[in-house]
C-alpha cells in the first residue's frame, strides 16, 4: 500500500476545481433552464471530486514532515494547526496550482486576460468533450492505483465523468451537426481549444513519481484511445478535427495563461478577506 | 453521565436510532434502503460507528445526512461517531426492489438498468437514442422522453411522459 505523491493528487484536485468553478460561471445564465441546471450540477460533481482530492492531499501533506514545511507558508482554513481542503483550495497563489491551461480559460475565443465577452456555449461544450474524454480513460486506470483512497475516488468519479462526456458529446453532435452558425463556432472554438490538450501527453516530474510508484498512470498511453474517443464524437458532429501544433502550455507546472489569476481572484477572495469565516 | 454514555450502546440500538433517517432530497427511502448507509459496527477502541457513503462526490445532503444521524444518536443518548468510506463506490445496483418500488409511487422512476450498462455506451447521440425505456411512475407508460440528462439533483435526470403529459424524475443508473 502507498501513497501518491501530493503534487500528483493536487494535480487532479485542480483540474476539478478549476473546471468547475468555469462551469459554474454558467449558473444563472445557461442558454435554456435545462442546460444551466446541467452545467450547475457538472460542476457541483467537479467540486466534490475536488473536496475528496483535497482533503486527500491535505492528510499526505500533514503526515510528511517535508511536505508540510514545504507548505508551512498556508496559513489560512487551518483545523488544530494543520492544513485542510480549504487551506488548499482557497490559499494558494496562481503558481502553485497545477491544472491543465485548457481548463482555466475563459468560455470565449482568444481575448487578452482583462478583456470581456459573451460566454460561448460551444467553447464551454467543446472544453467539456476533451476533458471529460480523458477523464473517462483516466479515472478507469486509476481505479487501479497502488493509493488505495486515489483508487477509492476514481472509482466514484468514473460514474460521474461519464455523464459528463455523454452530455457533453451529444450537445457537441447537435451543435456541429445543426444550423451555419452553430456549426461555425463549435468549429471555431475546436479549432482555438485542441492545441491546449497537447499538454495532456507531455508528462511532468508528478506523474514519473506516481508512474514509478504505481499510484499513476503515464497519460501518453491513453492517448489512442483518446483519439479514438473524440474522433468518434467529432465524426458525429460532422466537424473537422484541427492539427495539434503551436506553443505546448504548462498550467500542471504552475505556469498558467494570464485568465487564471482572475479566476483566483473570484474564487479566493472571500475566503482571504476572512480566513476564519465558518460557514 | 447516564448510563446509555457509559457502556457501549449495542449495535441494534445504535440502528433503531437512525432507523427513520432519510435522504432529505428522498424521503421515502431511509439510508439503508438507499445504500448510504452501509454498515454499524464496533470500532477498535469499543465506540460504536455509523459507516456511510457518499451517493455523488458532489452530493450537498450528504453534510446534512451526517447532522442528521450524529443528532438522532445525541438524541438517543448514544455515543457513537459517524465513518465515510468512499469504497466500495455507491451505486443504484444495492437499491432492492421494494425501494425501487417506494420511489416509483413517491413519483420519482427508478433505475432504468444496471450502472455497468450506463457505463457502457458514453458517446454515440444517434445509437443511444434506443437505450433502456423510462416508464412513467404515474401511469406506466413507455412513451416517454427525456428533457435533461441532468435533474434537480446530481442522482436525477428530468423526464416527460408523452401519455399522461407529466413531467418526471428518473434516478439515474451510477
Amino acid at each position: 500500500m502507498s501513497s501518491a505523491p501530493v503534487d500528483y493528487v493536487l494535480h487532479l484536485a485542480d483540474n476539478a476545481l478549476v473546471l468547475g468553478q468555469r462551469n459554474a460561471e454558467w449558473c444563472g445564465h445557461g442558454p435554456i433552464l435545462e442546460e444551466d441546471l446541467a452545467l450547475a450540477n457538472h460542476a457541483l460533481d467537479h467540486l466534490g471530486q475536488a473536496r475528496l482530492l483535497y482533503q486527500h492531499a491535505a492528510a499526505l501533506i500533514n503526515a510528511d514532515p517535508a511536505q508540510a514545511k514545504r507548505f508551512a507558508h498556508l496559513q489560512g482554513a487551518r483545523a488544530d494547526g494543520a492544513l485542510t481542503e480549504d487551506s488548499l483550495a482557497y490559499f494558494r497563489a496562481t503558481h502553485e496550482f497545477r491544472n491543465f491551461t485548457l481548463l482555466e480559460l475563459p468560455h470565449h475565443g482568444p481575448l487578452a486576460g482583462p478583456a470581456r465577452a459573451d460566454r460561448d456555449f460551444a467553447t464551454t461544450t467543446v472544453r467539456n468533450v476533451l476533458y471529460a474524454a480523458l477523464m473517462n480513460l483516466w479515472w478507469e486506470r486509476l481505479q487501479a492505483s497502488a493509493d488505495p483512497q486515489l483508487a477509492a475516488i476514481a472509482a466514484k468519479s468514473l460514474k460521474e465523468v461519464r455523464y459528463h462526456l455523454s452530455h457533453a458529446g451529444d450537445w457537441l453532435v447537435r451543435l456541429g451537426d445543426g444550423t451555419d452558425q452553430s456549426r461555425a463556432r463549435a468549429q471555431a472554438a475546436l479549432d482555438h481549444l485542441m492545441p491546449h490538450t497537447q499538454e495532456f501527453w507531455t508528462g511532468d516530474e508528478a506523474e514519473s513519481a506516481a508512474v514509478a510508484s504505481g499510484t499513476g498512470v503515464a497519460l501518453a498511453e491513453l492517448k489512442p484511445a483518446w483519439d479514438a474517443l473524440v474522433d468518434e464524437v467529432l465524426t458525429e458532429a460532422t466537424l473537422r478535427r484541427p492539427a495539434d501544433g503551436g506553443y505546448v502550455t504548462q498550467g500542471k507546472r504552475g505556469l498558467h495563461s494570464e485568465h487564471m489569476g482572475f479566476l483566483l481572484a473570484e474564487m479566493q477572495s472571500l475566503a482571504r478577506e476572512h480566513p476564519q469565516a465558518v460557514w | 453521565m447516564d448510563a446509555a454514555l457509559r457502556d457501549p450502546p449495542s449495535l441494534d440500538a445504535v440502528r433503531a436510532a437512525i432507523a427513520h433517517l432519510s435522504d432529505p432530497e428522498i424521503p421515502v427511502v431511509s439510508l439503508a434502503e438507499l445504500g448510504i448507509l452501509r454498515e454499524v459496527r464496533l470500532g477498535g477502541d469499543g465506540v460504536a460507528e455509523v459507516v456511510i457513503t457518499p451517493t455523488y462526490s458532489g452530493c450537498p445532503a450528504m453534510g446534512q445526512i451526517e447532522d442528521d444521524i450524529r443528532a438522532a444518536l445525541r438524541d438517543s443518548g448514544i455515543a457513537a461517531r459517524v465513518v465515510t468510506q468512499l469504497s466500495p463506490a455507491w451505486t443504484t445496483d444495492w437499491m432492492a426492489p421494494a425501494a425501487r418500488e417506494k420511489l416509483r409511487a413517491y413519483g420519482i422512476a427508478p433505475p432504468n438498468g444496471r450502472a455497468a450498462q450506463a457505463g457502457a455506451q458514453v458517446v454515440g447521440f444517434a445509437r443511444r437514442a434506443a437505450s433502456q425505456p423510462v416508464p412513467c411512475p404515474r401511469c406506466g407508460s413507455t412513451h416517454t422522453t427525456q428533457t435533461s440528462p441532468f435533474g434537480s439533483t446530481a442522482c436525477k435526470a428530468l423526464y416527460r411522459c408523452l401519455d399522461c403529459l407529466e413531467p418526471f424524475d428518473l434516478f439515474k443508473p451510477y
